[in-house]
């Protein structure tokens, strides 16, 4: 690990203010992801301003019937919070689903979605990766990539990166329409958290729109009137990242979807939202075969990769299952 | 880059000087050479290094030391009182829910912190019913233990000897 | 009955137990060497294959607070007579990756770590060789394989009887390459006086890492001290001595101070051995009742470039059932890989999921239920060796193990059970181990009070040596367990094997037992009483128990899974399993069901997860951290029954003990496959059964 000044701040604003001046700095929150990328020389911030106690650790009600997630909330507290647990389960379980019980006290909201990509190139300094050194290459994209993505990868040139978001939390986050609540040196503003992670596009070493300096102070959730729940599918039964996993929220009147919301974790470089899904499914049937042909329409653009093929059926089963679920139908 | 600092371990208050790169587990076992947190992969990876802090169970490793301030540090051997082993030391003995024994003291953290977010309502990813109250049933204790890791494959003991103590603390029928 | 005859065999809780819990016991880097302790980190090879064209130490050499940057230009010269991995930083070639290239001490961890950035290498990289196949041109026969046994046997004809077989099962089974990752990382803490060295290490036998030292740096025993009381597991890779203990070593004589070396998770991928992977082509011949006519069990495996270690995959094969013509080979690629090792139950592991698959297939093709099958094959005598068994009790824990599953009217069919979106299935395999006795020495002391020492350089990885063996002594004493104190664990004791191939106890016990009956033999000739100043025995056994060549040794067991597989996703869970082993006498029930268990579980580890991916251009393993390389978490293990026969053996040795600590992961993986297959009917022959393979 490379040295580095560890420094408090008296509030967010001081703290943004503070990391403005240093290029080379980072904010530092539960550190679960942060701290083992600076082991590995990942990551090599000269300065880490520690805003763990500095954001909110408050879920607080938002006068719309939403809630305020404050930045600092550790992700053990936020699946504990008994409004979340009772109007947002889609939210609770995705976090439950994620890390362990040590790691999930430990870890904040922001630093939750701002987590890196578990790609063994990635993690390893000694490999080529664009995402980690730009224009080394994609170790992973011959390489060892079963659980890389499916969906919005680049295949091609300096910015060629297959890797997937890891996050559990975020996939539900991105059903649920959430929004995120920035403090930067220009001041304050909102993005939709769809806008916050970003594709490869030509430079994965951009995971999100974010700017050096921006410091995430909350999450907002708007109201949520429609059941929902999280469905993670890895490779052993705990303690392990998602191969593919599906955060639903459905609405059946009369047998017909009335509304719908679906993202999928596991298959792409951002948590992905299944727009194309949910406008297939809006106003039909809630049947079987309309899950089925959601998912299909989805996952349509699917790209796999040499090892990865398998994520294209799982992702369309798990759709499909957490859809009947939801809608109380059985097969 | 040198920073002082003074952890509070167990109930005493230890100044040292650390690198600001230093985790607690590095402090507690480098610089303490205190022997109960160990470490198995230094990444968050096994759970091995589990300690409370406050009170909650979390992974020593991945915690920078001058991170702690002034927050109360509990290893499995500061779990004993008047030199009374806890009841979950003398479960897991009971049980024989360790073979080698390395992974023990973090497991036995990681099961005070599972009893205590029992006691406080807290669900689980296998809990079928979030806002139901909850109960330790062997299902619940397998998942919420399975951030501590055993190569021995103990597992199917210290699931009895935390039931054991959850039971015997009203958490479990 | 006095109680002091029964300890044997009753489920004392272990004797460790209480410091083990609170974290007080001290393995390696726990021990105090008196004084301050300096930190050693490892650059490592990126490169499989070629040769160091520069190496520039400067920048890490100048960081504040290095003590010394170690590299093949300037490390302590080694004996000539080291070899495969172990003459650590003596040339420039590069055999495989992660090889230690150079190593930096410096006064903490922090340091020596970032300093290890600071050290330049180059290299002239030649293309690496990784990739295992059963169609390479340049696989070889090994002139023997391990634990002595031979490369090939063949007897009778066996393409012969494929031919005539009234009915066959031709298939190639798969293993992955696999590392044992016991959780306790490599530690080696060394300190110099003088010329004296003391080694506080974690391995499975101080005498075996004493040796390496010693002709390492060209010293005598009584120079070469290795300290190893507590042990956080090892399962084959810590048996043998690797780089790490010779870098500690060098390190601490090159800075003069204490140096510890723990190696990193990452680094255990490439410095400590792995199981190699397999390629197994198995075939069986049979008659239509099912008897067998026929076996072969071809094995494809590799090794390294620099150190041959040959895997004893199809051993098993020649011991588990009979057949008229029979042959098994092993053949092995040279790679440039990182030199593989012993892990736990090394050839019974790959080699009965390959064959106890196979029977499962040719029960199917039979229509007979797989536990009848094997019932019907079962050999009289050894049906290679063609002498007798010295006790095998194979069938009964097939019966028995059938019996406590609830196996009896098990649907044959594949793929007809479902609970709710689940598939469910019941699988079975058979597990087998030979049992051996080793060259132990043992000291027993009495003083004029009675109380009795017992000194032997067993080691205890998590075993149950300390308890179980004070047990032994106590019993073999007459004596009570508190009057016996045992010291295990260090290369000053009298000479022991390693804890491996499971005859730890079997050894070590067998010397305690004949060493307190020369001591109970030299009292009772003084009247019976100690003399005032003591009494000191020198005992032991001279090595394999004097009925190895007239019996067949081996513990036999059975296992009995029911598997799930969810129908959408291929997840798996095995929620309940039925393990009934023969094991000879079983010296602590307590930390007996452990070892049982423990080695099942790794059975079922193996089954649905472990596997060490390869980059096939790198050649590096790419998921060489516990995030990346899956074991079983407690939510995957669900009820598990374990028993066992009383089974009397009065040829294995003294106490009739078979050794316990590998025959739970045999077959284990084969039993939880054949479950994958009757509950989902796809037969999965290459682990682990990921969900990806369901979708294939
Ligand atoms: C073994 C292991 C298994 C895991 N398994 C899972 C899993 O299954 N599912 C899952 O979802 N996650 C998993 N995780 C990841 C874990 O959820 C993340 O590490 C954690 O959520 C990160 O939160 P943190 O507060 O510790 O972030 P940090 O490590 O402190 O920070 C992460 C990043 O966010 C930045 N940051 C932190 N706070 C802010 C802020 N307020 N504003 C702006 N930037 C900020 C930091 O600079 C850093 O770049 C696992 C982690 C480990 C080690
Ligand atoms: S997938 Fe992305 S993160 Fe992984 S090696 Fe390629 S560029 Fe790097
Ligand atoms: S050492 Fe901290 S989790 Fe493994
Ligand atoms: S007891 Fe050995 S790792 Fe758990």
């Amino acid at each position: 690990m490379k040295e580095f000044r560890y420094e408090r701040s008296p509030d967010p604003a001081a703290a943004v203010a503070l990391l403005a001046r240093e290029p080379g700095g980072a904010f530092l929150g539960g550190g679960t992801n942060l701290v083992d990328l600076m082991k590995l020389g990942v990551a090599t911030p000269d300065v880490l301003v520690d805003v763990r106690e500095l954001t909110s650790a408050e879920v607080s009600d938002l006068p719309d019937g939403g809630l305020r997630i404050g930045a600092g909330v550790p992700n053990a507290d936020l699946a504990a919070d008994r409004r979340v647990r009772e109007r947002y389960p889609v939210l609770a379980q995705a976090l439950l689903a994620g890390a362990s019980g040590q790691l999930r006290n430990r870890a904040t909201t922001g630093g939750n979605l701002l987590q890196r990509t578990r790609c063994g190139y990635f993690t390893d300094v000694t490999r080529p990766c664009n995402k980690r050194s730009p224009g080394s290459g994609c170790g992973a994209l011959h390489g060892v990539h079963r659980n890389h993505a499916i969906l919005g990868q680049t295949f091609e040139g300096p910015g060629a990166c297959v890797a997937t978001h890891p996050s559990d939390m975020a996939v539900a986050l991105v059903a649920l329409d959430a929004v995120v609540r920035v403090l930067g040196p220009d001041g304050e503003r909102s993005l939709p958290i769809g806008e916050l992670h970003r594709l490869p596009g030509n430079d994965p070493s951009r995971d999100t729109t974010l700017r050096h300096g921006e410091l995430i102070t909350a999450v907002d959730l708007p109201p949520l009137d429609l059941p929902s729940r999280y469905r993670k599918v890895r490779e052993r039964a705990s303690y392990a990242f998602a191969l593919v996993s599906v955060a639903a929220a459905l609405r059946v009147e009369d047998g017909v979807v009335a509304d719908v919301r679906l993202a999928l974790g596991g298959v792409a470089h951002t948590p992905w939202r299944a727009r194309a899904a949910e406008e297939t499914l809006l106003g039909r049937p809630a049947t079987e075969e309309a899950f089925a042909a959601a998912a299909g329409a989805e996952l349509a653009a699917a790209t796999p990769l040499r090892d990865n093929g398998f994520k294209v059926p799982l992702a369309r089963n798990v759709v499909v299952r957490t859809l009947l679920d939801l809608s109380g139908g059985t097969r | 880059m040198d920073t002082e600092i003074t952890l509070r371990v167990d109930g005493a208050a230890h100044p040292l000087t650390v690198d600001t790169r230093t985790t607690l587990l590095d402090a507690l076992r480098e610089r303490l050479r205190n022997t109960s947190p160990k470490k198995g992969c230094d990444h968050g990876q096994c759970g091995a290094c589990t300690v409370l802090l406050d009170g909650r169970r979390v992974n020593s490793c991945l915690v920078l030391a001058v991170t702690v301030g002034d927050a109360e540090v509990t290893t499995s051997n500061g779990l004993a009182t008047d030199g009374q082993p806890h009841p979950l030391h003398r479960s897991f003995v009971r049980r024989d829910a360790f073979q080698c024994g390395y992974c023990t003291p973090g497991q036995i953290c990681s099961a005070a912190g599972v009893l205590e977010e029992a006691r406080a309502g807290w669900p689980s990813a296998v809990t079928a019913d979030l806002t139901a109250a909850v109960e330790l049933t062997d299902t619940e204790i397998r998942e919420r233990m399975s951030g501590n890791l055993c190569r021995c494959a103990a597992y199917a003991h210290i699931v009895p000897a935390v039931a054991d103590v959850a039971a015997a603390e009203g958490v479990r029928r | 009955m006095t109680t002091i005859d029964r300890v044997l065999g009753a489920g004392i809780e272990r004797i460790d137990g209480p410091a083990k819990v609170r974290g007080s016991a001290p393995y390696a880097f726990e021990q105090d060497p008196g004084e301050p302790i300096t930190h050693l980190a490892l650059v490592q090879s990126t490169i499989n294959r070629g040769r160091i064209t520069r190496l520039d130490p400067s920048a890490a050499e100048a960081t504040p607070g290095v003590l010394a940057v170690l590299t093949p230009a300037n490390a302590p010269r080694l004996s000539g007579e080291l070899t495969a991995d172990l003459p650590v930083l003596q040339s420039l070639d590069v055999h495989y990756q992660g090889q230690v290239v150079a190593a930096v001490v410096a006064e903490t961890s922090e340091i020596a770590r970032a300093a290890v950035g600071g050290v330049r290498v180059e290299y002239a990289a030649e293309e690496p060789d990784v990739t295992l196949r059963a169609d390479r041109p340049d696989l070889y026969a090994p002139a023997q394989v391990m634990a002595g046994f031979a490369t090939d046997s063949v007897i009778g004809d066996v393409d012969g009887a494929l031919s005539t077989a009234a009915v066959t099962v031709d298939a190639t089974y798969e293993t992955p390459a696999q590392h044992n990752n016991p959780i306790e990382m490599h530690t080696s803490m060394a300190r110099w006086d003088g010329d004296s060295l003391t080694l506080w290490d974690a391995n499975q036998g101080p005498h075996t890492i004493q040796r390496d030292l010693m002709t390492a740096f060209g010293l005598t025993a009584g120079q070469v001290r290795v300290i190893s009381p507590y042990v956080g597991g090892g399962f084959g890779s810590k048996a043998f001595a690797h780089p790490h203990q010779i870098l500690a070593a060098m390190a601490a004589r090159v800075v003069g101070r204490t140096v510890v070396l723990e190696l990193t998770r990452q680094q255990m991928f490439s410095l400590v051995g792995h199981r190699t992977p397999t390629i197994q082509r198995v075939r069986l011949g049979a008659d239509s009742e099912g008897r067998l006519t026929a076996i072969s069990h071809e094995v494809v495996e590799h090794t390294a470039r620099i150190a041959e270690f040959a895997e004893q995959t199809a051993t098993a094969t020649r011991v588990m059932y009979a057949a008229p013509h029979r042959r098994t080979t092993h053949r092995l690629a040279r790679l440039d890989v990182p030199p593989p090792t012993i892990m736990r139950a090394p050839g019974e592991t790959p080699g009965m999921f390959a064959l106890e698959s196979a029977m499962d297939e040719l029960a199917h093709t039979l229509g007979i239920d797989p536990v009848e099958l094997r019932i019907r094959n079962e050999p009289p005598r050894d049906p290679e060796r063609d002498v007798p068994w010295s006790s095998r009790s194979l069938v009964e824990c097939l019966r028995t193990g059938a019996e406590r599953f609830g196996w009896a009217g098990r649907d044959l069919r594949p793929g007809v059970r479902t609970d709710g979106r689940w598939l469910v299935g019941t699988g079975v395999a058979a597990a087998t181990y030979p049992s051996r006795r080793r060259k132990a020495d043992c000291r027993i002391s009495v003083d004029g009070r009675g109380r009795y020492l017992v000194e032997i350089d067993g080691s205890d990885i998590g075993t149950g040596t300390w308890t179980a063996l004070t047990q032994i002594a106590a019993d073999a004493l007459h004596v009570g367990l508190g009057e016996v104190e045992l010291r295990i664990g260090d290369s000053r004791l009298p000479f022991a094997g390693g804890a491996g191939g499971s005859t730890g106890l079997a050894s070590w016990g067998s010397a305690v037992v004949l060493t307190a009956r020369q001591l109970r033999a030299r009292l009772e000739s003084l009247g019976g009483q100690p003399p005032p100043d003591g009494l000191t025995v020198d005992g032991g056994v001279p090595g394999p128990s004097p009925h190895a060549e007239q019996y067949s040794m081996h513990s036999f067991g059975a296992h009995f899974v029911e598997v799930r597989v969810d129908a959408d996703t291929g997840e798996v869970r095995v929620p309940r399993a039925t393990s009934v082993y023969a094991a000879g006498t079983i010296a602590n029930a307590t930390t007996a069901r452990s070892q049982f268990l423990g080695g099942f579980c790794m059975g079922l580890s193996m089954a649905l997860h472990e596997e060490s991916l390869q980059d096939e251009h790198f050649g590096h393993f790419v998921n060489h951290d516990l995030a990346g390389y899956h074991i079983a978490t407690n939510a995957d293990v669900g009820e598990i029954d374990i028993s066992w026969l009383d089974e009397e053996d009065p040829w294995v040795n003294e106490l009739g003990l078979k050794g316990i600590g590998e025959i739970g992961i045999v077959g284990a993986a084969a039993a939880v496959a054949n479950g994958y297959w009757h509950a989902t009917g796809r037969r999965i022959r290459d682990l682990p059964l990921t969900p990806d393979k369901f979708f294939r």
